[in-house]
């Protein structure tokens, strides 16, 4: 099933042309990993796909993209953000206790029963196998737990909301190895039931959790492709100099 | 002892230059000192009013001097009427100014985008606070005394006080709001809040110790002032107290000018205890204003 199909996506930032002429499509629950150097407009293409560059004044975008058959930009935008979930490069913990965070985006599309909360909750914590670390301590601020679990916790609030797809933005860019390894099992057991999409500057995380991986280069996609074939035969020189690290 | 490092060192031209030139760490000593004798010299100023004031006013504040009406024309019996007056004015004025300034410095950081409008009203706002304290009165004066017929009543002075103090509450309320992180309305708004809920959840929770800080140092300074009052409310000598918001109330900033300028033989502990009575409100709000910020400071999650 096509989740995303994304045709001839331009997007501008005042003068800079962040994105050009993408032509995509992007199947239901699998990982789309999503490499490229710094500034190859990985992270514009992630947020374009929940309207988050729309909070910027000189954003500018044509062309369309396609979410489960209905243009995107036609779709109310707190009804996109709801389907289409964000993790953050930095674990981004609201300033408020655990339970609040993990509650806050229920609690904003209008479930005001404290009991509906809590379930959500637990059962958000336990997907983002959080719950037995915090479940006795929800009322401390999300501050005191570790960079790892604050991920998680992240992840746990994206997952409250009931999404249909997941957009990872580099999510083990802080982490050790063992929490980033914790995060991406987390993500190998998701996508059995969310599309996830990950972008990552680490080409070997990319080429562990993706199912097809795409390669973006100055503000172009390069290829996409299954990821073995991406990472044993590319058809562009570019993006067998990128994973052999050659450059970026 | 610098010297005789330096003529050590094998003779290079660059620190035979510097030989010449003076003593670096001497030239640091002698700025450090001075700067920091200019900062003390601030606390003489401020010591002096405190110790004077305090010296030549304690002895007049008893129980009648704050609770009585003036008596004998101002020389003697109490400023009970001019602490209500003030307390009223500056009530009044927050009253009108917090919301509109809240809601204002809310515009402008959470909605207005970056065009001609935002600009010419955050001109205004500058311009707002250039303004001497004599025109607001006189504005004052022509808008709510003449113009809507308030007359010289509590509500025209707690109209001109408000106008005065918002420019500090909106741009304390701003800075408050600026300084809570932008990834906060990220999360909040990647999870499907929208920028309204985005603010009541995230940006003012965290925003509230700064707004609240700014709106009492503003109050501070609307209860000190004189010259807006002076044609909007003010009465010389009304030895009464107020029974509606269109009565005229004497005011403790006033009071002290008429005791000590147009009424002659005045006793100092009067004059003096008056002085020493604005102080210390104005001092107290100040100081709620820093237990405050504290407060939130250590709740502060981030």
């Amino acid at each position: 099933m096509v989740e995303f199909l994304i045709k001839d996506l331009n997007i501008w930032f005042g003068q800079i042309h962040a994105m050009k002429n993408v032509n995509m499509e992007i199947g239901s629950k699998q990982i789309l990993s999503v490499i490229g150097p710094a500034n190859s407009g990985k992270t514009t293409f992630l947020r374009m796909l929940n309207r988050l560059n729309e909070l910027n004044d000189n954003f500018r975008m044509t062309g369309e993209v396609l979410f489960g058959g209905r243009d995107i930009v036609e779709m109310d935008p707190e009804t996109v953000r709801k389907k289409i979930g964000m993790v953050f490069a930095l674990p981004l913990p609201l300033p408020m206790s655990i339970f609040d965070n993990v509650a806050y985006g229920v609690k904003v599309s209008g479930v005001r029963n404290r009991k509906l909360q809590a379930a959500a909750v637990e059962k958000a914590l336990k997907q983002a196998y959080l719950w037995d670390e915090v479940k006795d301590r929800l009322d401390t601020s999300a501050f005191k737990l570790s960079g790892g679990q604050q991920q998680r916790l992240c992840i746990a609030r994206t997952l409250a909301v009931e999404p249909r797809v997941i957009l990872f933005d580099e999510p083990c860019s802080g982490l050790d190895p063992i929490s980033t390894a914790k995060v991406e099992e987390a993500m190998l057991v998701l996508k059995k039931d969310y599309t996830i999409i990950l972008v990552t500057n680490n080409v070997k995380q990319a080429a562990r959790v993706g199912d097809r991986t795409a390669f973006f280069l100055s503000s172009e996609l390069v290829e996409m492709d299954g990821t073995d074939k991406i990472f044993t035969a590319p058809r562009d020189k570019r993006t067998d100099d990128y994973i052999r690290g050659k450059f970026g | 002892m610098n010297d005789s490092n330096v003529t050590e060192c094998p003779a290079s031209p660059a620190l035979k230059l510097k030989k010449r030139s003076r003593d670096p760490v001497l030239t640091q000593r002698l700025a450090f000192a001075f700067l920091f004798v200019s900062t003390l010299l601030i606390i003489v100023p401020v010591g002096l009013i405190i110790v004077i004031i305090v010296q030549k006013g304690l002895p007049g504040i008893t129980w009648q001097f704050l609770s009585d009406i003036p008596r004998q024309g101002m020389r003697s019996g109490g400023i009970f009427p001019a602490i209500l007056g003030t307390i009223y004015l500056v009530s009044g004025a927050i009253v009108f100014a917090l919301p509109i300034g809240l809601l204002s410095a809310v515009y402008l950081s959470e909605y207005a985008r970056g065009n001609f409008l935002t600009r010419l009203i955050k001109l205004a706002i500058v311009n707002l606070a250039g303004v001497p304290s004599v025109v607001y009165g006189l504005f004052g004066l022509a808008l709510f005394v003449t113009f809507f017929k308030f007359g010289a009543s509590i509500l025209s002075g707690a109209l001109t006080l408000g106008i005065m103090i918002l420019p500090i509450i909106i741009t304390a309320s701003l800075e408050a709001l600026e300084s809570v992180p932008h990834s906060f309305r990220e999360a909040s708004r990647s999870l499907g809040a929208s920028r309204w809920q985005t603010i009541r959840y995230v940006v003012l929770p965290n925003a509230i110790s700064g707004i609240i800080t700014g709106t009492i140092l503003g109050l501070g300074r609307a209860a000190g002032e004189t010259a807006p009052i002076l044609f909007t409310v003010a009465a010389f000598y009304l030895p009464q107290l107020p029974g509606s918001i269109f009565d005229q109330v004497m005011a403790l900033p006033y009071h002290l000018y008429v005791i000590s300028t147009q009424v002659p033989n005045v006793d100092e502990k009067i004059r003096y205890g008056t002085a020493l009575v604005l102080l210390a409100m104005v001092l107290f709000m100040n100081l709620a204003a820093v237990v405050i910020r504290c407060r939130f400071r250590k709740k502060k999650k981030w």
